[in-house]
């Protein structure tokens, strides 16, 4: 029966994408209620939606609101110049404050010369000698060579927290600038509606949530003439910092029954950038006795790209097991990758029911190639070696047992 | 038997058949286009009726569904003149929300078009009708904000033309529309991406590459790389793997082609409407003479290849004088794919098609580490791995929250914070730094007009754009807009200088909704440029000086899609409003 749970149990997870996927707010609008609106207000469909009230005479121009004003300016010295002469291969034409009006640079990187401040120093100055760069009078990286900097101008340089840190508060905004309503596009249109619309941005500039399934392993395996199955899965879904995860693994001769198989729901929260702590439960089935498990585990990205995972786990015997996993991708080319991988078990104890000494009861250690025929999709070939140590190498020789084991595996992973 | 589709559609729009055109390329940005001209089917005011809908898409011989303005991919060109009120009606065709935004556009805030800031949306089958003056003058865009439409085909060019006469003198001109499609849904690839963030990299560092050299990386910086869970290949999130760069609406075997003359001076409108792509724009064998840049005109600056961020505009001046093609070339800048377009005297001729460049590597000041005392400020070739012991790498704080401003959160969504920012303005952006021809930076920009405020600013804001890679997570100051975070708060017609700090790997096109910022890059008093989108370069700080003139409640974020969508948002408010309400 939970064997079945078991296998059937992912295929239930990747029947819910569809369900699950929430991209929400990317629903139609939920109907608002019609309820009296503030005066000057409109509602979304109307009168504004009028499109009879297009381009009828005498409509008003701009009904709902009006221009904000600008800072007005002198007016502009070019006004009314015809710069036709200003085309390709001739000298710009230039504002009288340009002190380089006119200059020709012949020796600055063939670049055109932006005009520069007019407090520089070097205005008028011959700077066929500087190559590179005019810098501006305040920069501290006057005269350093910058490869790859060929702009001629060096703005200013402008400190920010890296150069103040302890973190001093900013200045805040004046006081005005919080004058008024919260949200000005209530003034013209239902706050009701408003309010439904600011909810809809909310969630879609951020509010992702998916839901993916990935098929680590699901292989086939060989050795000394017995052939074995394995497979390693895991999902989640849920959005960037809190998401229900689970985990599956399990294996089995193909003449036989299944050996071991797993089930584990957790929830997952992201505690660093890199890494999630996981808590809930496992289920584990065996032929020589099942067990359920507290499970508290930790999973995520070590440095150097090792994809890392370690666990306890404590059944309801009060056995208290864990479990390390670490993995890398080495990319051959970009569709041929090398996959080493290794597992560490453990114990604290001697549980003979299962076969399971204290101590480290197994390594094991795999190389898998995959070729991505596409990212999500890669057939594998490789190579897994299993030892077991200590009192679980014991009780499985008596058991009449290997200790130790070598096969060559072919398989597939995938994600969805 | 070939079928010559838009040599039939020609046909039926010089027939007078306007309607034809649903469904189909406007003619601006049909291949073949003679330009902009006024016997075209443009849309202008005063009465603008827009409607959006699903149309069939096709690309590479490939078909899909779009979503387009007036069955159009891009959508029409909207032509107005400054000193203008325009009204447009939207109608919503779909069976979800939409809206338009007009991206730098100066207009009242509850026009802007931004559902839950400036207004609600607009609902399946219903109109909403935008009405503002036009108050300015330049090459503009306009997309979607609703979902992620925009992604998929809701956007289209607005030029302006100045009330007075255009400072920039030209003979013929044609708007360059830059975009990238993917035949997976938007939302398939953000997916993909929350699981899999280096899914759609194909050129990633391997062992072949460090065996023949392909990837120019020693193993000693693999290490290094490594050992902070970075990738020197970590360019832009979605990649030639899976899109196609269009130009106008066409892929690169499409080639669309726009037509000159010999000698004429053409002045190119070039839009970078992509979703996920910064583009690296040449065309091999013409300068190009920026005139303006988002919109607002600058000193004339000739350059050979100029970086286009997502959002940002720039209208240059070509002169090709020889009777021959010229190829237009929009490379991704991790060099995944390009668009390709052709201008040629006549339709049919084209221009040897550059092969890609090769994919650049990130380096230290990627990292922000640029700055930092004892290293060397050439790239990561140029460094001296004797004066830095890289097993010590992992003691340097990388995510020291000190760096960081007070009301800063350190958390989940931050995996570093930039020990050392520097102000990257002048120089090149990545992968140009060593192309050996002229290359449009920042610090070339000089506005043409003098800057209308010039006063100093009276406080200084510094925020923070931050990430965590692996989990695909984007925020400002350490948290996603869907924490409910604070608006960033200012005084109306208040001055201040902000600074924003890159603290990921990754360029940021970061857009302010309603306002121009002064980029401070240290140009002549006055004359430093206006822009409503700067590109944040990798481990680069950006300082701007903004006056907050534009009353109400817009929106400030990313450009990327999907970083916006995942959290790199927010709101900004001005206050006081205007009469009774402040």
């Amino acid at each position: 029966m939970i064997k079945t749970a078991i296998i059937l149990f992912p295929l239930v997870v990747m029947a819910a994408p569809a369900a699950a996927q929430s991209h929400a707010g990317h629903a139609p609008a939920a109907q608002v209620q019609a309820a009296p609106l503030p005066p000057g207000r409109v509602r979304r469909g109307s009168p504004n939606g009028d499109a009879a009230r297009v381009g009828a005479p005498g409509a008003p121009v701009c009904p709902v609101g009006s221009v904000p004003e600008r800072i007005q300016t002198p007016a502009d010295p070019h006004a009314g110049h015809d710069m036709s002469g200003m085309s390709m291969g001739q000298a710009p034409a230039t504002a009288p404050a340009d002190p380089h009006a006119g200059h020709h640079m012949p020796d600055m990187g063939g670049n055109r010369a932006p005009a520069a401040p007019t407090t520089d120093p070097h205005a008028g100055h011959d700077m066929s000698a500087m190559p590179g760069m005019t810098a501006a009078p305040d920069d501290p990286h006057a005269g350093h060579a910058m490869p790859g900097m060929t702009g001629m101008v060096m703005p200013p340089v402008v400190p920010t927290s890296a150069d103040d840190p302890g973190r001093p508060p900013q200045a805040p905004p004046p006081v005005a600038a919080t004058r008024g309503p919260a949200h000005a596009a209530d003034l013209y249109f239902d706050p009701a509606e408003m309010t439904a619309a600011r909810e809809r941005l909310r969630v879609e500039n951020g509010d992702v949530r998916t839901t993916t399934v990935i098929l680590d392993q699901f292989e086939a395996g060989s050795a000394e003439g017995d052939t074995t199955y394995a497979w390693g899965a895991q999902g989640w879904t849920g959005g960037d910092i809190n998401r229900f995860w689970w985990k599956s693994e399990g294996e089995g001769a193909f003449d036989g029954e299944v050996e071991e198989a797993e089930l584990q729901a957790l929830y997952s929260r992201a505690i660093s950038p890199f890494f999630d702590v996981q808590a809930g439960v496992r289920q584990t089935y065996r032929p020589d006795g099942d067990r359920t498990d507290l499970v508290l585990g930790v999973q995520g990205l070590a440095p150097y790209w090792f994809e890392v995972g370690g666990a306890v786990f404590l059944s309801t015997q009060g056995e208290l097991t864990a479990r390390g996993e670490a993995e890398y991708d080495q990319r051959i080319t970009n569709r041929w990758i090398l996959q080493p991988r290794a597992e560490i078990n453990l114990s604290a104890e001697d549980i003979p029911e299962l076969s399971i000494g204290s101590g480290v009861t197994s390594l094991q250690l795999g190389a898998r190639l995959r070729y991505e025929i596409r990212k999500e999709f890669a057939p594998y070939v490789g190579v897994e070696w299993t030892r077991h140590f200590g009192n679980t190498a014991d009780y499985l020789k008596a058991a009449g047992h290997d200790v130790e084991d070598t096969r060559l595996v072919i398989g597939l992973s995938a994600w969805f | 038997m070939k079928f010559d589709r838009r040599a039939v559609l020609r046909g039926a729009v010089a027939g007078g058949g306007v309607l034809a055109l649903q469904g189909v390329t406007p003619a601006w940005a049909r291949t073949g286009s003679p330009g902009l001209r006024p016997d075209q089917p443009t849309l202008t005011g005063p009465d603008i009726d827009l409607t959006v809908g699903r149309t069939p898409f096709t690309v590479g011989g490939r078909t899909a569904t779009a979503t387009t303005v007036n069955g159009g991919l891009p959508a029409p060109l909207l032509r107005l003149r400054e000193g203008q009120n325009v009204r447009i009606a939207v109608h919503n065709g779909l069976d979800e929300d939409t809206s338009i935004h007009w991206h730098g556009v100066l207009l009242p805030f509850q026009m802007d078009g931004v559902p839950g800031i400036s207004f609600p949306g607009i609902r399946p089958s219903e109109t909403f009708v935008y009405e503002f003056p036009i108050i300015q003058s330049g090459t503009f865009w306009y997309h979607s904000h609703s979902g992620l439409q925009e992604a998929v085909g809701h956007y289209g060019p607005i030029i302006i033309d100045p009330a007075e006469t255009d400072p920039v003198a030209y003979d013929r001109e044609h708007v360059l529309i830059f975009s990238d499609w993917s035949f997976l849904s938007p939302h398939a690839l953000l997916e993909k991406l929350k699981k899999s963030p280096g899914y759609f990299n194909r050129q990633r560092t391997s062992l072949a590459g460090l065996i023949d050299g392909g990837d120019r990386m020693s193993l000693e910086e693999r290490r290094m790389w490594g050992a902070m869970r970075m990738d020197p290949r970590d360019i832009l999130d979605v990649t030639g793997s899976t899109y196609t760069y269009l130009i106008n609406g066409h892929g690169p075997d499409e080639n669309w082609t726009g037509l000159f003359r010999p000698g004429e001076r053409v002045r190119l409108r070039l839009i970078n409407a992509s979703a996920m792509s910064i583009l690296n724009i040449r065309i091999p064998g013409l300068a190009m003479t920026v005139v303006q840049a988002d919109g607002e005109n600058v000193r004339p600056v000739e350059v050979d290849e100029l970086q286009l961020s997502i959002a940002e505009t720039y209208d240059v001046i070509v002169r090709p004088t020889e009777d021959r093609a010229y190829t237009i070339v929009s490379e991704a800048i991790d060099r995944s794919g390009m668009g390709r377009a052709t201008l040629a005297p006549r339709l049919g001729m084209t221009a040897e098609v550059p092969p890609l460049r090769q994919v650049p590597n990130l380096t230290m000041r990627d990292m922000g580490m640029g700055g930092m005392s004892g290293m060397d400020h050439g790239a990561m070739g140029a460094m001296d791995h004797g004066d830095m012991d890289h097993g010590d790498m992992g003691d340097m704080n990388m995510r020291d929250p000190d760096n960081a401003p007070p009301g800063m959160a350190v958390g989940v969504g931050v995996d570093m914070v930039n020990m050392s920012p520097i102000n990257r303005l002048g120089e090149r952006p990545t992968g140009l730094e060593d192309v050996d021809h002229r290359v449009l930076v920042y610090t070339d920009l000089v506005s043409l007009a003098p800057n209308k405020d010039r006063r100093a600013p009276s406080r200084t804001l510094e925020i923070h754009l931050t990430g965590n890679m692996e989990r695909f997570m984007w925020g400002f100051d350490g948290r996603k807009f869907s924490e409910l975070v604070e608006p960033i708060r200012f005084e109306r017609d208040e001055r201040v200088r902000v600074t924003l700090v890159n603290d990921t790997m990754m360029s940021h096109p970061i857009h302010l909704h309603g306002h121009f910022f002064e980029l401070v890059t240290g140009g002549p008093a006055g004359h430093q440029p206006l822009k409503h989108t700067v590109n944040v370069a990798p481990g680069s700080k950006v300082t701007f000086d903004l006056t907050a003139d534009a009353p109400g409640d817009w929106a400030f974020h990313c450009h990327m899609l999907l970083h916006m969508h995942a959290g790199m948002f927010n709101v900004v408010t001005v206050r006081p409003l205007d009469g009774a309400a402040s």
